[in-house]
């Protein structure tokens, strides 16, 4: 084995070259700290990546929509000037009914299927929804306050995260503590009417959880979801020319012109202590470079159980990295297409938006109950782009890729995925073609990323996109868990800044730059 | 994971191997739960056995005592983790005592960990905690099971307790050092037995399976009945145990596993064990919390009490003075000492009043014939043990 020791000892090494690792990194060096990224794959971007499925068609491997990364964000790692570029903006959500009707929303609500109460208070309820996330926005910018503790800055953090609850006026402030314990098939039914309305309202508050409408807490899930819009600004759902992989691209390009170095096909395999503070990392190679601080965009689990190892941490707090729910229940499915699918009753503006297969509430808790027992529902429900029509530059020349995630997937399938991927693969085709005749025919290539596929590609313990279920019992302080909250570990010089912390997963880029902060800062008041 | 071979929900109260002998012994029907067994509190009265310990040989039922099997290719690494002490210093065939705290360096538990084999591990302690004992072991190659009905234990204490073991048959018991374990063969029997005891004396535990017990009790009945051999229940045990200075849980501290209110829970520097923590092992849970309690100092102290006076201060309110306006602590166990006829007493003291030497008030409240009365006796803080006889540790121990 090669046993070569770096002679170069960084300030920081960020575990990871996912969006979060870069943007932690690309702060960093930014905060004139020196940086080194280790990206165990052979390219950038972790699950934010763009690659080829067949032969001449490439889609956004996980995530496919760009809609909670910070304006601010964007323009302080000055993204745009690094070479992103936009291939939509402000992107429509239509959902797909099956008599061939469909409901597009945005600002208002169209459908044939609407009555004119529901679009009435659509408004009322958008409107009311975003005066509450936007009270909630904030805390997602910030490391969450500890709890239990007489420090002032805790204790201030709680103060102003009441004060924005607070200053939404009583009647606000009153219907915001009633409905952020519910469900959000409880919340939809007080509100709407129209069945196809109240299925596309609530897919939001489910996507990527582990959760049906009825589970308690779907609310807060959606209001954080919500939240973080808020804070990304006015540009709605949103997809970078060339996929999620331009965006990291960009990122990269940003840590690196603030001075960050960036290596890929750099396998940690462990955190380095020295003393009773994390030094460095070991490589797969061999090889072991040291640094001041180890920052992990890992999942907490890898970072703490495998990465560095329960041996170097107290029982209670292994106990509750163990516990972290952490099982994904998402299948990303990759189609390659001869033409442009064949959606019925959907304007073109609508195609190049997203679609969402959630017809009602009933029949997302149907397809959730398959997955609390092992199992997929033959009715998936699905979140569909149809990325080419934006950016034609993913596929061949008049050909088109449909990139879908497929909801529910359990990471455990009672089945396994061996025989369950093409029964899955088959259940969904045939949902799709029930809304768009004739799709089948067209498919030329196809792939599906399982959760367990996920965790192997990725890296990803579980396979879970968020690194954990984003529920009331794994937000804020007691995220990923209590003692690893603000970024810090219970070792000394190790810091998260992945999905695992708060604010959490999707393309959000806050956990990593919270991270940074968190490290500069930590390092500003010791010796 | 052991089977349970009588599992207590079919069962409430387990009888032990030993039980019938006990049962027929005992003279004043005062039986307790321990840890799910029906134990025997007193066979005759607390004097009579108490004598027995510190004069002669006594018996103990002690197979309640929770065991686990601790074996593996990690075990010592494991072990290391979960206790404050050094367990790579631990010898096979060695015994050590040991806690093990959580996060916060709060103590869960304390107990005796035997070192079987090079990677064979036994944890005797006092409250059941499988769950944390497996938690412990997540990324440890390590097998860990509960043991305890798999093995009858008895001790067998008290200043003639290596004659009637020598009396017995146990050709070299003589040569066993305190902490050490000793491998013997009685009848058709196998014998392991370590020189341990909750006593502070003389003593010995004997380790069997459940199939052997009543035959060993029976013969150490006949060994030792010239040398004054006695049953004894866990009252007098209690009397012995605080003149030695040993912590009972759930009396003298709450595991913090159990507590529920703030502050309730103690560390083991607090219980003035700091000589088992060991900061230069590497690492262990609490290792951080309780490095930082050095650097901040202890609140609290657990400390020997010499009290004025021979009512036993049970219970007790601690004071700064005899007007009773400063509460600095409370007593957690207290007896009047019958060896050392001295009015001794287990305390927790606030800081910085803990220090040997410094003098604090205990408020004794007494009973004369259903009138309550008052009284505020001068305490002053003392090295612990109380009691500490040279022959707990001579090796070969004195003739008898």
């Amino acid at each position: 084995m090669n046993s070569a020791i770096s002679q170069t000892r960084y300030d920081c090494i960020v575990i990871g070259g996912g969006h979060n690792g870069l943007v932690c990194a690309a702060t960093l060096a930014r905060g004139g700290r020196s940086v080194l990224v280790l990206e165990a794959a052979a390219h950038l971007g972790g699950a934010a990546v763009t690659r080829e499925f067949a032969p001449g068609f490439r889609v956004s491997a996980g995530a496919h929509l760009l809609h909670l990364m910070p304006a601010d964000l964007i323009h302080e790692l000055r993204l745009e000037s690094h070479g992103l570029e936009w291939a939509a903006r402000s992107m429509p959500t239509t959902a797909l009914l099956p008599d061939g009707a469909s409901l597009t929303l945005g600002e208002s609500a169209a459908g044939q299927r609407l009555s004119p109460s529901d679009s009435q208070a659509y408004t009322q309820y958008t409107a009311r929804m975003r005066r509450f996330a936007a009270a909630l926005a904030p805390s997602l910018n910030r490391a969450p306050p500890r709890l239990g503790t007489t420090a002032w800055a805790d204790r201030l953090a709680l103060l102003r995260m009441g004060w924005q609850i607070r200053k939404l006026g009583r009647r606000d402030m009153r219907e915001l503590l009633r409905i952020v314990g519910m469900n959000v098939y409880d919340l939809l039914e007080e509100n709407f009417e129209s069945t196809a309305l109240k299925g596309a309202l609530g897919f939001d508050a489910v996507l990527g959880a582990n959760f049906g409408p009825r589970s308690p807490g779907t609310v807060l899930t959606l209001l954080y979801r919500l939240a973080a819009e808020a804070l990304a600004g006015e540009s709605g759902l949103s997809t970078p020319k060339g996929g999620m992989g331009a965006l990291c691209q960009a990122l990269a390009k940003a840590a690196s012109a603030a001075g960050a170095a960036v290596r890929t096909g750099a396998v940690v395999r462990s955190i380095l202590i020295e003393g009773d503070r994390a030094g460095g990392v070991a490589l797969e190679s061999g090889e072991t470079i040291g640094a001041r601080c180890v920052i992990s965009s890992a999942d907490p689990k890898s970072t703490f159980l495998r990465l560095l190892g329960p041996r170097y941490l107290d029982t209670g707090f292994v106990r509750r990295v163990n516990h972290i729910r952490s099982r994904g229940l998402c299948a990303k499915l990759h189609l390659a297409l001869d033409r442009v699918p064949p959606f019925r009753s959907v304007p073109e503006a609508g195609l190049r938006g997203r679609l969402l297969v959630a017809p009602s509430l009933q029949h997302i808790e149907h397809a959730y109950n398959h997955a609390k027992y092992g199992e997929f529902s033959a009715a998936p429900v699905m979140e569909i782009t149809i990325p080419t029509l934006n950016d034609s530059a993913l596929a061949p020349e008049g050909h088109h890729v449909l990139s879908a995630i497929v909801q529910y997937a359990p990471y455990g399938l009672k089945e396994g995925w061996q025989s369950g991927r093409q029964r899955l693969v088959d259940a969904a085709l045939e949902s799709l073609e029930s809304f768009a005749p004739g799709l089948r025919g067209s498919v030329i290539g196809a792939e599906l990323l399982t959760p367990a596929d996920m965790e192997q590609e990725f890296r990803i313990s579980g396979g879970h996109w968020h690194h954990g279920d984003l529920a009331l019992d794994q937000f804020l302080m007691v995220r990923p868990v209590p003692g690893a909250a603000q970024y810090r570990t219970p070792m000394d010089g190790l810091y998260l800044c992945g999905a695992g912390c708060h604010p959490g997963g999707g393309v959000m880029g806050i956990a990593g730059r919270n991270a940074a902060r968190a490290v500069l800062d930590g390092e500003a008041t010791s010796p | 994971m052991t089977e349970s071979l009588a599992p207590h929900y079919r069962q409430p109260l387990l009888k032990t191997p030993f039980h019938e002998r006990p049962r027929a012994l005992s003279q004043v029907d005062s039986f307790i739960p321990w840890a799910g067994y029906t134990t025997v509190d007193v066979f005759t009265t607390v004097e009579q056995e108490y004598f027995a310990i510190r004069n002669a040989t006594t018996l103990y039922d002690l197979t309640p005592m929770v065991k686990y099997r601790v074996a593996g290719p990690d075990a010592l690494a494991y072990l290391n983790r979960l206790v404050t002490r050094d367990v790579a210093k631990l010898k096979p065939d060695r015994v050590a005592y040991c806690v093990w705290c959580n996060d916060a360096g709060h103590l869960i538990d304390d107990g005796t960990i035997f070192r079987l084999g090079v990677d064979e591990y036994r944890i005797c302690t006092a409250e059941r905690q499988i769950d944390w004992l497996l938690d412990s072991g997540v990324g440890f190659d390590v097998e860990i099971g509960e043991v305890t009905e798999h093995i009858a234990a008895l001790a067998v204490q008290g200043p003639t307790s290596c004659a009637v073991l020598e009396t017995l048959g146990l050709q070299g018991i003589e040569k066993l050092k305190p902490f050490e374990i000793g491998y013997f063969a009685l009848g058709a029997h196998r014998l392991t037995v370590s020189r341990t005891g909750f006593t502070g004396d003389l003593g010995y535990e004997l380790w069997m399976e459940p199939e052997a017990a009543e035959f060993v009790w029976d013969a150490l009945m006949a060994a030792g009945r010239s040398r004054g051999i006695r049953a004894i229940g866990s009252q007098a045990l209690n009397v012995a145990r605080i003149e030695a200075g040993f912590l009972l849980p759930n009396v003298d501290f709450v595991s913090a596993e159990h507590t529920i209110r703030t502050g309730r829970d103690r560390s083991p520097l607090e219980l003035g064990l700091a000589w088992l923590v060991d900061f230069n092992k590497g690492h262990f849970t609490g290792r951080r919390a309780l490095l930082a309690e050095t650097i901040r100092g202890s609140s609290r102290r657990l400390v020997g009490l010499d009290i004025a006076g021979n009512k036993p201060a049970h219970n007790s309110l601690l004071y700064t003075d005899d007007s009773g306006k400063r509460e600095i602590g409370n007593v957690t166990s207290a007896i009047w000492s019958p060896t050392c006829k001295r009015n001794i007493a287990l305390a927790i003291v606030d800081a910085p009043h803990f220090q040997v030497g410094s003098t604090v008030w205990a408020e004794i409240y007494l009973n004369r014939e259903l009138v309550w009365e008052r009284r505020m006796s001068r305490a002053l803080i003392v090295e612990r043990p109380f009691f500490a006889p040279e022959r707990r540790r001579a090796t070969p121990p004195a003739e008898f």
